[in-house]
């Protein structure tokens, strides 16, 4: 799953960073867009689209195609969460490849090694941390995913825990799985930090940068146009199609067009302020994680992780214990929702911004201490503005990722506040495909702005 | 008369885990010179020059500056207050600000645009002064490095390796704007260099540091024909090392007799540098000279390197003016004709 992810997100971000692919630009962002389906708009999608008795069957049945093998369960789960997690990996190693010195790749090619070479002996090793950070985030989505796997009804920990505390209210049950779920992505953080290396990427090499010259594909043209265009059809226009013509089913009868409404505004209420609160908290983490190395740093970093590690729905159960038991105050209150979100999400955030500061050389602040700035008005002065666009990326994928998330919102959210992805997940778990496409739609327009911001940075 | 000193270092200290990269340095910079600190990479030169900026603390000794403790036992001034302007190898410019931004920001709130010309003026870049500092070649971003370091009119400037990014062509006549800038200021200065012409060229003393410590201090010309050793004769050029005989008011060797200086006793080494050697075809009415054979010729444009042999089987290298030129062959007189340095063999 996550092999799968990463053989598809490095070829595409070498090809629309390094070549003379034709719509270099188009590509660029249509394979970065598959970010902004959830994977329960996907894989409802993918199912009505591909599935028995979905629009496929319909067309080819025609042609003689009786029925169509079913994609439910663990194929259906597997598809949806790759096509719509690869850019997890795809925007870090985009970036990276971005920063790479190319003087590197020049000095291998004169010694004499083929392109291929280099790549595999310059460029990819350097490529390795982008391509950890990518993998780290896809193996803790894939962990914590609600959507896509209670709609393709693959029987997972998330899933188990859900229907454990609702369908039965067995607190207790779903509280022990959780506690194993988490526990399996602490494994994987932990394994993750034991490989990790300190990541100074700035270029010491003073003078103006040079801009590497696009690697012209020659006959290889077609085929690349052909992968880009394979994967943007399935992870982008199908769904999208799919959305447009349910759509334009519903239209035909009733459209809650209130509640849809409502529920926008909610939707961008709870995402706007996780975000906005997010990109504030991941600067001082990030400089603290960076510049002040020490075993309370990295307890804070490895802390603010442990949010992401956690899934959605951990999180959320953690939060009703504790809003019953501690802050009854708090409890079923917009305050709760956008904390969770905000524990959830700070990483992405801290992320961002943590590989901004990276690209920050030290010497610079340095400079300014001997001007005589306090530590502090060098922050202010210096450190902020250099790494406020990280911060902002940061929020930005926030705002997206929060926009999006099924499960907290649906345990945590204030009786009757319906977002647009409770909306979309209450039509489609019963088989309302009509129901959930407007909403869907909608979704995908709010979370266009900021993916907008986030490649367009680039 | 300490706080005459515009730097003082005593007995500095500073290891990173296992590594001890200062180990012992000691230094006193008078005011209005400009010091190079000499050595090859990995010396703690450039730790050295931290310690005295500020962004590192010594493990132990101290740094004073015009009799102000700057960090000693249980002291230590912030580099924002100690009054030393740094420009930094890769120069450390705020890609945030352009060329007047970059300047505006060493002068503090409330410079007006006509300071920041001024000091953009001073190093020649008031036509630039909009840019974005990526834009400018390296030689015009290390003078705006140069031009923020001055700005505040800081007591000390420390510069490391501040030439070593531009290109060969430029360095001389950088290295001879930016002296010519630092003097009209009359600011103090110290720079990191590993290069022997940049610091002989370049600084009114040069303090020879190897392994943590200083070596010899003293003006070019003594480091250079006098050195302390036979490791900073060899760092700061070629040398010849012949064995010698020190006696009663002389001292000699194969290429002849010299003035026993050091008061010396028996064996010693005479450190004669190639330049120190003339040739001619006949034997010189004035002094003594010793017949040599030309082994090999490379030419340098300016000058020329030979390869002699003594009688005595020995090699030495003779560095003549470029003309006339001498061929592989040639037989010769070869004398010292020059400095020459006498040390007690180890």
């Amino acid at each position: 799953m996550t092999a799968a992810t990463i053989a598809i997100a490095v070829p595409l971000a070498w090809l629309t960073v390094r070549t003379d692919l034709p719509g270099r630009r188009l590509w660029t962002v249509a394979t970065a867009l598959p970010l902004v389906i959830p994977s329960y708009i996907g894989a409802y999608a993918l199912l009505s689209a591909l599935g028995p008795s979905g629009l496929a069957q319909d067309l080819l049945e025609p042609l003689g195609v009786g029925r169509l093998p079913s994609i439910a369960g663990f194929a259906g789960a597997w598809l949806t969460l790759t096509l719509f997690t690869y850019p997890f990996v795809l925007l870090p190693v985009r970036a990276a490849l971005k920063r790479l010195d190319p003087q590197l790749e020049e000095a291998a090619l004169g010694m004499g090694r083929s392109r291929a070479d280099v790549f595999r002996t310059v460029v990819l090793p350097q490529l390795v941390p982008a391509i950890g950070a990518g993998a780290l985030l896809v193996v803790l989505y894939v962990l914590s995913d609600f959507g896509a796997v209670s709609i393709m009804r693959f029987e997972s920990f998330t899933t188990a825990i859900y229907t454990l505390y609702r369908a039965s209210f067995d607190r207790i049950g779903a509280a022990s799985l959780a506690m194993l779920l988490a526990a399996l992505m602490l494994v994987v953080l932990w394994l993750e930090s034991r490989t990790r290396r300190s990541g100074a990427l700035y270029r010491s090499a003073p003078g103006a940068a040079r801009r590497p010259r696009p690697v012209p594909l020659g006959r290889w043209r077609l085929p690349a146009l052909a992968f880009c265009a394979s994967i943007s059809t399935l992870a982008l226009l199908v769904p999208v199609a799919v959305l447009v013509y349910w759509s334009l089913q519903s239209v035909a009868g009733e459209v809650p067009w209130g509640d849809i409404a409502a529920a926008t505004g909610h939707s961008l209420l709870v995402s706007g302020l996780a975000a906005l609160l997010a990109g504030l908290c991941a600067m001082p983490i990030a400089v603290l994680a960076v510049r002040f190395r020490g075993p309370f740093s990295a307890l804070v970093e490895r802390l603010s992780y442990t949010g992401h590690a956690l899934p959605g729905i951990v999180v959320a159960l953690a939060l009703v214990f504790f809003g019953t038991r501690v802050a009854v105050g708090l409890y079923q209150t917009l305050a709760m929702l956008v904390f969770a979100f905000v524990v959830l999400f700070l990483p992405l955030a801290v992320g961002v911004t943590r590989a901004a500061l990276l690209q920050v050389s030290p010497r610079v602040e340095e400079a300014a201490r001997s001007l005589g700035r306090s530590p502090f008005a060098v922050l202010r002065t210096v450190t902020a503005p250099l790494i406020s666009s990280g911060a902002v990326a940061g929020a930005a994928l926030v705002f997206l990722t929060a926009v999006k998330e099924l499960p907290a919102t649906l345990i945590l959210a204030p009786i009757g506040f319906e977002t647009l992805a409770t909306e979309i997940w209450k039509a489609t778990s019963v088989g309302f495909f009509e129901r959930g496409a407007v909403p869907s739609l909608v979704l995908l327009a709010i979370s266009a702005l900021p993916l907008y911001l986030l490649t367009a940075r680039d | 008369m300490e706080a005459m000193d515009a730097i003082s270092c005593q007995g500095l200290h500073k290891s990173f885990g296992d590594v001890r990269a200062v180990d012992g340095f000691s230094l006193r910079v008078e005011v209005g010179t400009s010091v190079a600190l000499l050595g090859p990479s990995g010396c703690g030169k450039t730790t050295t020059l931290r310690l005295i900026a500020g962004f590192e603390r010594p493990d132990s000794g101290t740094i004073a500056a015009g009799g102000r403790t700057l960090a000693g036992p249980g002291d230590f001034v912030p580099p924002e207050k100690r009054r030393i302007g740094v420009v930094f190898q890769d120069y450390a410019l705020f890609p945030h600000y352009d060329v007047a931004g970059n300047v505006a920001y060493a002068l503090g709130r409330g410079a007006g645009e006509k300071r920041v010309r001024e000091v953009l003026d001073l190093v020649g870049l008031g036509t630039v002064a909009d840019r974005s500092v990526d834009e400018l070649s390296g030689g015009q971003q290390q003078r705006v490095a140069l031009a923020r370091a001055l700005a505040p009119a800081p007591d000390v400037i420390l510069l490391d390796e501040p030439f070593s990014n531009l290109d060969a062509s430029l360095r001389a006549k950088v290295r001879d704007e930016v002296r010519g800038i630092l003097d009209a200021q009359g600011v103090t200065s110290i720079f990191v260099t590993h290069d022997q012409e940049e610091a002989l060229s370049v600084a009114d003393t040069v303090a020879v540091v190897n392994e943590g410590r200083i070596e010899q201090v003293g003006t070019p010309e003594e480091v250079y024909s006098r050195p302390a050793n036979r490791w900073v004769a060899g760092f700061l050029g070629e040398i010849e090392v012949l064995p010698g005989t020190a006696g009663n008011g002389t001292v000699s060797c194969e290429l002849g007799e010299l003035p026993n200086r050091g008061g010396l006793h028996g064996e010693v080494d005479v450190l004669v540098r190639p330049e120190s050697l003339a040739i001619d075809t006949t034997q010189p009415s004035d002094r003594h000279a010793v017949p040599a054979l030309v082994v090999s010729r490379r030419f340098y444009g300016h000058d020329q390197m030979l390869e002699l042999r003594l009688d005595s089987g020995r090699t030495v290298r003779a560095r003549r003016l470029g003309f006339p030129a001498w061929h592989p062959g040639d037989r010769v007189r070869v004398w010292i004709d020059g400095p020459a340095d006498v040390l007690a063999r180890d």
